[in-house]
């Protein structure tokens, strides 16, 4: 049967596209090519979480080896739910890309351009399904260097600079997590994720388990860009080519908030990381601080690029807050955000990927009189406004809405108030977008462009759409975060 | 408990701020990524020096050797080590781009020079 090897052929889909289309090389056979892999995928993601929602835990023996001595292949809702945005966004990214990088990626480097997508998404998909701690490292270095080279391609010199830099902070990232594991492995003498959660049980609480926590947790809070270790996102968003800003924006910290999770509820297990120590009050202080200062940040931006990357970290704050409140309540308000803000952001940098194209850079001075050069484009910026705002009927009040109820749940009433006094700074830098493209004039010299071609505009405009949609009707959207609680919370990994 | 037994976690945490110390506090860019690559090496310590037990052998099955050192080790860095090297071949091809781009590797000068862009309207393209 070939559903058996579905978890496998997750990672080995887009893997081995990518050396196809460095063969291909031309750029429409190569665009092919991605396009066929990634709705593969898709198809297979999907699939897998239809599968892990209503059977549990899948588990495959690469090779045939069987857990502990090889490595295993493990997915459930959780990793499932992921998965599922991950290719999702690889899919919608895929048609856009073809046009869209035309303008911002030099004609020789496209087929290089699409095999780092597949690298990338190779990568993102071998962290979620994955069950030994090594392999996350491998696949988070493997979509990591793919994402270095997609920054370096944007066609302005500062994207060397951005892309150098995340390359920096990036590997000071993936290697304090590896020492965190590399000590877990001398602990637990296991690398195996779920052997290692059972092991850490009779461990009990050791020095090095504690170390182990606090490398990985840092680690991985830069691969997050969780405040104040976010200096490395805003440049990156800011001068990568667009499909790659929204593609990134979507999924790369998307999915080591996956890992996070995972190495919080699953592996070491929620009493020890937050009964045992005051990680829920560090990781709240510093979510609430992502909340409002990269918000207030974003406010003074002249770039519309930037300051929706501003606006990434802070609503990142809101995904951690719902972490650090540990419980059900909490963790289903983080999946649901990881899911409607990848929605949300996703929409409003392929949106912007089409004014870009149009106006020729995303600064305010040439966004001026959008409203009236490209209503289209303008208007679903403004919705995608909205959901980051959280306005009822868009997918981002739904989300906030959870988090609130899980804050009340646990009878933290102040945080409601925080919720919406930073709810109210994105309003203000969603406002400052309205001004430019409704209330200036546009530029003299502007070429009177019209909208974006059909191919981005679709794209860009069904995302815009699912914000809506996933504003109106929540059921599905809360009804697989509720289970991605409930494994992440309940089911510790062990046995099946 | 004694400094000689934890030697080799001693030069791991040694060779870890030393690296991260290079990254931080040096200008040129190629001087970073040596001292990235001296946080990587450290890694490599972590890992191996456990692995070998005094007096152990490659575990290889055979009636005249009962004590081995543990492979699963070396065969993880091994791993890590290709990692590094990639990380460190792209680090500097983009050091070598960045140096076509600005015509400097000293981070306070691109830094200058990126200010500058942000205030003239045109910022100057990659290849101009």
């Amino acid at each position: 049967m070939l559903t058996q090897h579905f978890p496998a052929l997750l990672v080995v889909v887009p893997l081995m596209a990518a050396p196809l289309i460095v063969f291909a090389r031309r750029s429409l056979a190569s665009w092919l090519i991605a396009l066929l892999a990634t709705a593969i995928t898709f198809g297979i993601a999907a699939s897998l979480l239809a599968q892990t929602m209503s059977e549990g835990t899948l588990v495959y023996a690469m090779g045939s080896w069987e857990a502990p001595l090889g490595i295993e292949y493990r997915i459930d809702a959780a990793g499932a739910f992921v998965a599922v945005i991950v290719a999702a966004m690889g899919l919608i990214v895929m048609p856009y890309s073809r046009v869209g990088i035309a303008a911002e990626v030099r004609s020789e480097e496209h087929y290089l351009y699409y095999a780092l997508m597949m690298l990338c998404l190779a990568g993102l998909l071998g962290i979620l399904v994955t069950g030994d701690a090594f392999n996350v490292f491998v696949f988070l270095e493997v979509s990591s260097l793919a994402t270095y080279v997609l920054i370096a391609m944007g066609r302005d010199r500062r994207a060397l600079v951005a892309a150098y830099q995340y390359l920096l902070m990036g590997t000071i990232g993936a290697t304090l997590y590896v020492v965190g594991v590399g000590l877990l492995y001398l602990e637990t003498g296991t690398l195996n994720l779920a052997d290692m959660a059972t092991r850490l049980v009779d461990v009990g609480d050791s020095r090095g388990v504690l170390a182990a926590l606090a490398f990985i947790t840092v680690g991985i809070s830069l691969k997050i860009a969780l405040f104040p270790l976010h200096l490395w996102l805003p440049n990156a968003y800011a001068y990568a080519p667009s499909p790659v800003s929204a593609f990134l924006a979507a999924t790369a910290t998307k999915v080591s908030i996956y890992v996070l999770m995972r190495y919080f509820f699953t592996i070491f297990g929620a009493t020890e990381v937050f009964d045992a120590r005051a990680t829920g009050a560090i990781l709240l202080g510093l979510s609430l601080a992502a909340m409002f200062i990269p918000a207030v940040v974003a406010i003074f931006q002249h770039d519309m690029k930037r300051l929706l990357a501003y606006s990434s970290v802070s609503q990142i704050g809101y995904i951690t807050l719902g972490i650090s409140l540990d419980s059900v309540e909490g963790l289903m308000a983080s999946a649901m955000h990881l899911f409607n803000h990848a929605l949300t952001k996703g929409g409003l940098f392929l949106v912007l990927g089409g004014v870009v194209l149009r106006c020729g850079g995303a600064g305010f001075d040439r966004l001026a009189g959008l409203g009236h050069t490209m209503p289209v484009a303008a208007f679903a910026m403004v919705v995608g406004g909205l959901s980051l705002i959280g306005v009822p009927g868009t997918a981002g009040f739904i989300s906030k809405w959870y988090l609130v109820s899980a804050a009340m749940h646990d009878g933290q009433w102040w945080l409601v108030g925080a919720v919406l006094a930073s709810s109210l700074l994105a309003v203000i830098y969603v406002w400052r977008f309205v001004e430019v493209a409704y209330f200036r004039a546009p530029p003299a010299d502007h070429p009177a462009p019209g909208e974006a071609p059909l191919s981005m505009q679709l794209p860009a405009l069904a995302m815009i759409a699912g914000c809506v949609y996933f504003g109106i009707d929540a059921t599905w959207s809360s009804e697989v975060s509720m289970r991605v609680a409930e494994v992440l919370m309940y089911n510790p990994g062990v046995g099946q | 408990m004694t400094l000689a037994s934890h030697f080799s976690y001693w030069v791991t945490v040694l060779l870890l701020m030393v690296g991260l110390f290079i990254v931080m506090a040096r200008e040129n860019l190629i001087k970073k990524m040596i001292g990235l690559g001296i946080f990587q090496t450290a890694v490599y310590l972590l890992y191996i020096a456990p692995g070998k037990l005094i007096g152990g052998v490659a575990p290889i099955v055979g009636g005249q050797f009962a004590v081995y050192s543990n492979p699963l080790p070396h065969v993880l860095i091994l791993t890590a080590i290709v990692v590094g090297v990639a990380t460190l071949a792209l680090g500097l091809a983009l050091v070598v781009r960045i140096k076509e781009a600005y015509g400097t590797i000293d981070e306070d000068e691109i830094l200058l020079m990126d200010a500058r862009d942000d205030t003239s309207p045109e910022p100057e393209a990659k290849d101009g």
